[in-house]
């Protein structure tokens, strides 16, 4: 289960300065490849948008009514599929256009008004009120019409574009290849020119009569070597030495598990919340705000948007895991939740997940996230790198206690507003002679704060 | 004066030629380390198999095979909640008021709990009727995930579904042939007495009895008959100026307990003033180890005594037959009685109406103001003559069904035997018990109930005073509370909380239930009437047959085990009786010159552990037999005390199947009997910690004064600090000029001190649970005990001292003028052990500025913080011990084994149940390390980062370690003196307060308040 990445500094080293190596060879390359990847999924989107446009065009502009659908329909509605409201899709054939605007601006008054069609879906939909929205024109309402009508898009219109991007790359290839080839043969070229010089001089020399002096025999290297007994001595210090230094750095690695990177029971992706989607870190782990631990957000703070997102977006999809990946994931969500999606509502059968920790403070060291969240401010991402880059968490920092001291040395205690603070600040800062105090100053590296 | 007293903790310290005691002064680890055992058997060494070759070539595989080991760390798992409760954050602790009522103790308490599960209990500050949070209370936690609970009902040892249990038991009360009896606790529950009422009424043969385990049947009788209620007189010792305790151990579980906050309150001098305690006891108890001034007699003198004080003080009479110097001290209590008026007291504790009534009247005649008879104590029901004629009924057939609640009563009626086979008369017994025992083994239903933090309840302490009781966490196992189970069976759909909710839905006044049930306690009057005339007892108790030979044996409750429900407590088990300083076991106690007679001997082995003979134990023809015997000064001549609660076999592990069950000599329930000794072969070996940890044969421990001398002379006479000589001039050891070591600048930020009162500790030993369940102590065993390994980071330090000074002899003897006085005199010297003062002193980490263990330590394991605490860095330590070597408090203890998931120490830490009360925010220690008092810094930490977050300062009082909130006597003040207008710096400069030492120069962060006692006589 335990999957870790860049474990022995050594190999990482070679790792490095072999991709360091490579860097300047496939620098160009992989530009070149950027740059199509970005040209091509921006045709295919504006493709998109053009034929879009072009099917809802009789109702309204469908990309300013995407606008309004997101902020006012959305957290009820989905298009193509029911959620606390029926899907939209098709709607325009269901019922005409004025009981439609009637409905949508003020719908508590058309049931009240006795209209059948009102009525049944109002008990239908077990007398959820939708909100009025006068504020809503026709032409608006007819916007978000023109959206929801559109077709739906088809899933293999997507893989058309994921392997049209993969042949883009594909001839990017090729070309490299060539140019590696006219590289490789005109070196090959050259060391022939050079090998048939040299043989043409020789047999030139023997013409002539000209004999090339044999280089006097010589003891061999390693000879020499052993018998310079202050080499020895020298090289074999130095042998010793780099053993020691290695042998140390593998040494103090062990129990660091910094790149430590579990596979977990849901794949859970940090990228699509908190990059994509700009989630708040605190949202999910509010109890970093108050607690010592950030806490592994519950799943009904999970369903509190997820009961109506059931699949992803189809953008969302990349390379490595498709839509159809993605959305057995929610599915395992609501799998552990006891949530069916197709009825709305939790059967109570719930399986608790058992997501496997990733970052192991041993039980000797005290840590305290309320303390560096709260009270010194300090971002996430100090700690725990890129997070809304990761699609797998993995451990970013060493957790070790050099690297805890290190920050508790570099780092300035915020006491800005913080009338704790006050009093201990105007002495402290006197007695250093600072304007500034670090944790460290503060006591921030004393043994007992944080072992006990 | 203070360094004129000689204090010593065992009889062996007076002994000069004393090996033993040199050896422990000599030494911190008594025991050597057994090299010898196996290295210098050499025939053992020549016989093994294994060559010098084969050991290396092990150790080189093991080194490698652990280092490969170790690369590779442990997948862990984290699980969180599928929906999480709305009150619960993962790592922040929730405080719930409840209360406990086992029957035995009562209390409103506090429960911390930590993701959903109680890890400790606290003082419920809010509680205004005081019914101390004890050692047991605090020690209760541990007794909610005893492996040996009752986990689901049983029919006949066979497991069984609620379903079925209640088809057959309910069949069972319906067709029972006899009536239908409940033998219960003491609930004290309004609820409950209404509950039963109408559980009566839909059965109607049904009756209810109430048995206290330890009865206080004749107080209850003596107020019954003279106020008319059964119940017990109120006591509020805080309001006291002379105390006269009579018998009455009221600073432990006298009346259910809970008067020592009190009065520790007038123990502390204020204004020149203080109260002045007299007790005439047997056993030498903790009331009596706080007295200031203590006459040792027997039970039946003790009744004369109170027959005398009574006379006394209402003038009628001036002479008593009791020996000289007793009716001296009467005299004189008497005469002091009469001077403090409504602020004098007596107390009894003696099972006789008579002596309880005199009691009561002589309070009357003062118009004490002490006692309160019109909001009586209702926490002790029981009713002996009930209970004896159940015992009758039962062997005589007319009792059709037994419903037995919370009681244990084949282990604990002393008359038992007849118990037992009255049960096999009896068709359907259905046994409530949270716990496997004797009675559930025989009982035919089991009906497994939770533990009180898994329950609903409300409770009545006094008249006036009520408490709830509150679950603070899910049933652990498949139990239901009796209460819900009589609601079921009569026929009452509703659950036993809602019950409560209804039975209060007009008596909370202007408070509404959620305020109530948040405070945990209210003051109201009971909307239940319970009718009185059930309850009276015509069992009348006269304690006066105490003539002919033999010794008057006191049965009391000790302070860990009471009346020994919490048996299969670990902590309990292995918390050192404050007065004998032994742990796991009882025993009886007896004076020296009694022991001489009978040829008991107590003796120190090499190690300073205790060993003893045994003693067998009769009355008549019920004998205890292989009784230990601890000789115990101050104990009267002629009597012997035991205690009760030990000796259970059912239900207990085998480790705390301890000591022997007194209770059969608990005749009539009467705590006092007249028994036959003899001595029996073999020699007990005691965990007895009293020589352990001395403090190097080092004076000045204790600084004790009289009232009066504390209230003409300076400070200085009394309370001097040691001086050295410096240019010739001397010069008090806390100054600096003397001071060679540099000194941390501390004034930033807070600086820790704690502040131990001498005058207020009683030395209950609440601190010591209460710092067992906050770090994560272990329980190491009574084995270990007895080789000087307990773990305790907190003791409670007994120190015995003559009465009269030392120099007070010497001077006596010098002035010795012929033969006639020296006959006289020198039988005035009396024995020092016969009946010594005695002070209690807790001793934790004293966090020295300048602490001597740092500086040894060769890996800096142990350091020194800018708040005054004195750090121990567990994973940085290597076991050296020089640390504990060079520590004059000797406060530092090693582990010598692992003691968490090890099957040699089968306590709670070896068993998935058992380890969750760990407290969370503590390490537990691994073997080979040396730990010690913290001063909770895991609790100031959090102080300070709440009032971080908060942006806020901190208030005094906000602070504080585990023992000083568990100290409702106030004897134990914490917090920061870089505060300023602090308690804690009010008692740093205050006049008493003196350094544990402090010729040694450590400058401890912990502080004593010099003891001051009352020796004002009229």
């Amino acid at each position: 289960m335990k999957k870790v990445n860049f474990r022995h500094s050594t190999s990482r080293k070679l790792l490095f300065s072999v991709a360091f190596l490579f860097t300047f060879s496939f620098f160009g390359l992989a530009q070149n490849d950027a740059a199509q990847d970005t040209t091509a999924t921006e045709q295919a989107a504006s493709g998109g948008d053009a034929a879009q446009a072009a099917a809802g065009s009789d109702l309204g502009d469908p990309a300013a009514g995407k606008e309004l659908f997101n902020s006012l329909c959305a957290a009820c509605h989905k298009p193509y599929s029911n959620s606390i409201g029926p899907a939209l899709h098709g709607v325009t054939d269901r019922r005409d256009r004025d009981w439609l605007n009637s409905w949508i601006k003020n719908s508590a008054a058309l049931i009240a008004s006795g209209d059948e069609q009102a009525n049944a879906i109002y008990n239908e939909w077990n007398q959820t009120a939708m909100p009025a929205f006068p504020q809503l024109s026709d032409s608006d309402i007819g916007d978000i019409l023109a959206y929801v009508e559109q077709p739906k898009p088809e899933a293999p219109a997507a893989t058309a574009g994921a392997e049209a991007g993969a042949e883009g790359t594909g001839g990017g290839g090729v070309s490299v290849n060539i140019i590696l080839g006219i590289l490789v043969f005109v070196l090959a070229a050259l060391m022939l020119v050079l090998f048939l010089v040299n043989k043409t001089l020789r047999n030139f020399a023997d013409a002539s009569g000209i004999v090339i002096p044999e280089k006097p025999k010589t003891k061999p290297i390693y000879k020499a070597f052993v018998e310079n007994q202050f080499l020895v001595l020298v090289s074999s210090v130095i042998v010793l030495l780099a053993v020691g230094y290695f042998a140390y750095g593998w040494m103090m690695q062990v129990g660091v598990d910094k790149g430590y990177q579990p596979i977990q029971p849901i794949h859970y992706s940090h990228r699509i919340h908190a990059g994509d989607n700009q989630i708040e870190c605190k949202y999910c782990h509010s109890s970093a705000r108050t607690s010592k631990h950030s806490g592994i957000p519950s799943l009904n703070v999970c369903m509190n948007c997820h009961k109506s997102i059931a699949e992803v977006a189809p953008e969302t999809a990349t390379e490595e895991y498709s839509k159809e990946f993605y959305d057995k994931e929610i599915a395992k969500l609501y799998d552990a939740v006891g949530w069916d999606p197709a009825t709305r509502t939790y059967s109570g059968e719930e399986k608790p997940v058992k997501w496997v920790r990733i970052h192991n403070l041993p039980d000797l060291a005290y840590f305290n996230h309320s303390q560096h969240v709260s009270v010194a401010g300090i971002q996430c991402q100090e700690c725990h790198g890129p997070i809304e880059e990761m699609e797998i968490v993995y451990q970013n920092a060493p957790l070790t206690m050099g690297w805890c001291i290190n920050c508790h040395r570099e780092t300035n205690v915020r006491i800005e507003g913080n009338e704790y603070y006050e009093k201990i600040h105007e002495e402290l800062s006197k007695k250093y002679g600072v304007e500034e105090l670090t944790a460290a100053q503060m006591g921030g590296i004393e043994c007992g704060k944080c072992h006990y | 004066m203070s360094s004129n007293k000689k204090y010593w903790k065992s009889v062996e310290e007076l002994n000069e030629n004393s090996s033993v005691v040199e050896t422990l002064q000599q030494k911190e680890f008594a025991e050597e380390i057994p090299v010898d055992e196996f290295l210098g058997d050499k025939s053992s060494l020549e016989s093994s198999k294994t060559s010098r070759r084969d050991f290396l070539k092990y150790v080189g595989f093991s080194t490698a095979a652990a280092s490969l080991a170790a690369c590779e760390g442990p997948v862990t798992k984290s699980i969180p909640y599928v929906v999480q409760p709305e009150r619960i954050v993962p790592g922040v602790a929730n405080y719930y008021a409840s209360t406990i009522a086992d029957g035995f103790d009562f209390a409103s308490v506090l429960v911390k709990t930590r993701e959903g599960r109680p890890i400790k209990i606290e003082n419920n500050d809010l509680s205004k009727f005081k019914a101390g949070v004890n050692a047991r209370v605090h020690a209760s936690v541990l007794s909610l995930y005893d492996t040996k609970r009752v986990k689901r009902p049983m029919i006949e040892g066979r497991n069984v579904s609620w379903e079925e249990f209640d088809r057959e038991v309910g069949s069972a009360l319906q067709n029972a042939n006899g009536d239908i009896v409940l033998l219960t606790q003491t609930f004290a529950s309004p609820s409950t007495s209404k509950l039963i009422q109408e559980f009566s009424q839909k059965f109607g043969n049904v009756r209810h009895v109430v048995y206290d385990t330890v009865s206080e049947d004749a107080a209850l009788n003596a107020f019954q008959s003279k106020y008319g209620r059964r119940a017990l007189p109120n006591f509020d010792f805080s309001k006291a100026e002379v105390i006269v305790g009579v018998g009455a151990d009221f600073l432990a579980d006298w009346y259910g307990g809970g008067f020592d906050a009190g009065y520790a309150k007038t123990r502390i001098p204020e204004n020149g003033k203080m109260s002045r305690h007299i007790q005439f006891e047997s056993n030498m108890s903790l009331t009596g180890a706080n007295a200031d001034k203590r006459v040792p007699s027997t039970p039946s003198q003790q009744k004369a005594v109170l027959k005398a004080l009574k006379a006394y003080v209402s003038g009628t009479s001036s002479t008593s037959d009791l020996p000289a110097n007793v009716d001296d001290a009467v005299v004189k209590a008497a005469s002091q009685l009469r001077k403090a008026g409504s602020a004098g007291v007596v107390a009894c504790g003696l099972p006789d109406e008579q002596a309880q009534t005199w009691a009561m009247e002589i309070n009357e005649a003062l118009g004490s103001r002490v006692m309160d008879a019109s909001n009586a104590r209702v926490i002790r029901q029981g009713n002996a003559s009930e209970v004896a004629k159940l015992v009758q009924d039962m062997n005589n057939g007319s009792v059709g069904a037994l419903l037995i609640a919370g009681l244990n009563p084949v282990h604990t009626l002393p008359n038992s035997k007849e118990f037992v086979e009255g049960l096999a008369n009896v068709e359907t017994v259905v046994d409530f018990t949270t716990r496997t025992d004797e009675t559930s083994k025989l009982a035919k239903y089991v009906a497994a109930t939770p533990h009180y933090l898994e329950s609903w309840g409300d409770i009545q302490f006094s008249e006036q005073s009520f408490s709830l009781m509150q679950p603070t966490i899910r049933p652990l196992f498949d139990t239901r509370q009796f209460q819900d189970t009589l609601l079921k069976w009569s026929g009452n759909s509703m659950s036993y909380y809602e019950y409560i909710k209804d039975t209060w839905s007009a008596g909370l006044g202007d408070r509404n239930w959620g305020e109530v049930l948040h405070d945990g306690v209210f003051q109201a009057n009971s909307p239940v009437t319970v009718a009185s005339g059930a309850t009276t007892s015509n069992r009348s108790y006269n304690i006066d047959d105490q003539a002919g030979d033999g010794f008057e044996l006191m049965l009391y409750t000790n302070t860990a085990l009471g009346d020994g429900q919490q048996a299969n407590n670990p902590w309990l088990q292995e918390m050192p009786d404050p007065i004998t300083r032994a742990s796991w076991d009882n025993y009886v106690t007896m004076s020296k010159a009694d022991a001489k007679a009978l040829g008991v001997m107590n003796e120190n082995v090499a190690n300073g552990a205790l060993n003893g003979s045994y003693v067998n134990v009769s009355i008549g023809d019920t004998v205890v037999n292989n009784v230990p015997v601890i000789i115990q000064p101050g104990q009267a001549k002629g009597s012997v005390g035991l205690a009760l609660g030990y000796g259970r076999k059912e239900g207990i592990q085998d480790e705390m199947q301890t000591g022997v069950n007194a209770y059969p000599l608990y005749k009539d329930f009467s705590s006092v009997q007249k028994v036959k000794i003899e001595k029996a072969p073999g020699v007990h070996e005691f965990a007895c910690v009293q020589l352990h940890n001395t403090l190097m044969g080092r004076g000045d421990i204790i600084k004790e004064t009289t009232l009066e001398i504390f209230n003409t002379k300076d400070a200085h006479v009394w309370n001097k600090v040691p001086e050295v000589s410096l240019n010739h001039i001397e010069t008090p050891v806390t100054s600096p000029e003397v001071d060679i070591w540099d000194s941390f600048d501390r004034s930033t930020g807070p600086h820790f001190n704690l502040s131990i009162d001498l005058n207020a500790c009683t030395g209950c030993g609440a601190c010591v649970i209460a710092c067992h369940s906050e770090n994560n102590v272990p329980v190491v065993g009574k084995d270990e005990v007895r080789k000087s390994r307990d773990m305790h980071w907190l003791r409670i330090d007994r120190y015995y001292s003559s009465e009269d000074t030392f120099t007070d002899d010497l001077e006596k003897k010098e002035n010795i003028g012929g033969l006639g006085s020296s006959l006289s005199e020198f039988g005035e010297l009396e024995e020092p052990a016969d009946n010594p003062q005695v002070v209690f002193q807790p001793v934790m980490c004293q966090h020295c500025n300048h602490a001597p263990c740092e500086t040894v330590c060769p890996v800096a394991a142990t350091s020194h913080g800018r708040q005054g605490q004195n750090q121990m860095i567990y994973n940085r330590c290597v076991g050296t011990r020089y640390c504990a070597n060079n520590c004059p408090y000797k406060v530092r203890r090693f582990n010598w084994f692992s003691y968490a998931k090890n099957d040699e120490f089968d306590y709670h830490m070896n068993n998935d149940l058992g380890r969750m009360v760990l407290n969370p925010d503590v390490t537990v220690r691994a073997r080979g390390v040396m730990e010690k008092c913290s001063m909770c810094i895991q609790k100031t930490q959090k102080t300070i980062l709440d009032a971080k977050r908060e942006g806020r300062t901190i208030k005094d009082g906000e602070f504080h370690t585990a023992c000083s909130a568990a100290c409702d006597k106030g004897a134990m003040v914490f917090g920061d003196v870089n505060n300023e207008g602090a308690k804690i710096l009010e008692k740093k400069n205050d006049d008493r307060m003196y350094h544990l030492l402090e010729y040694v120069g450590t400058k401890p962060n912990v502080m004593y308040q010099t003891k001051v006692r009352n020796t004002t006589e009229v």
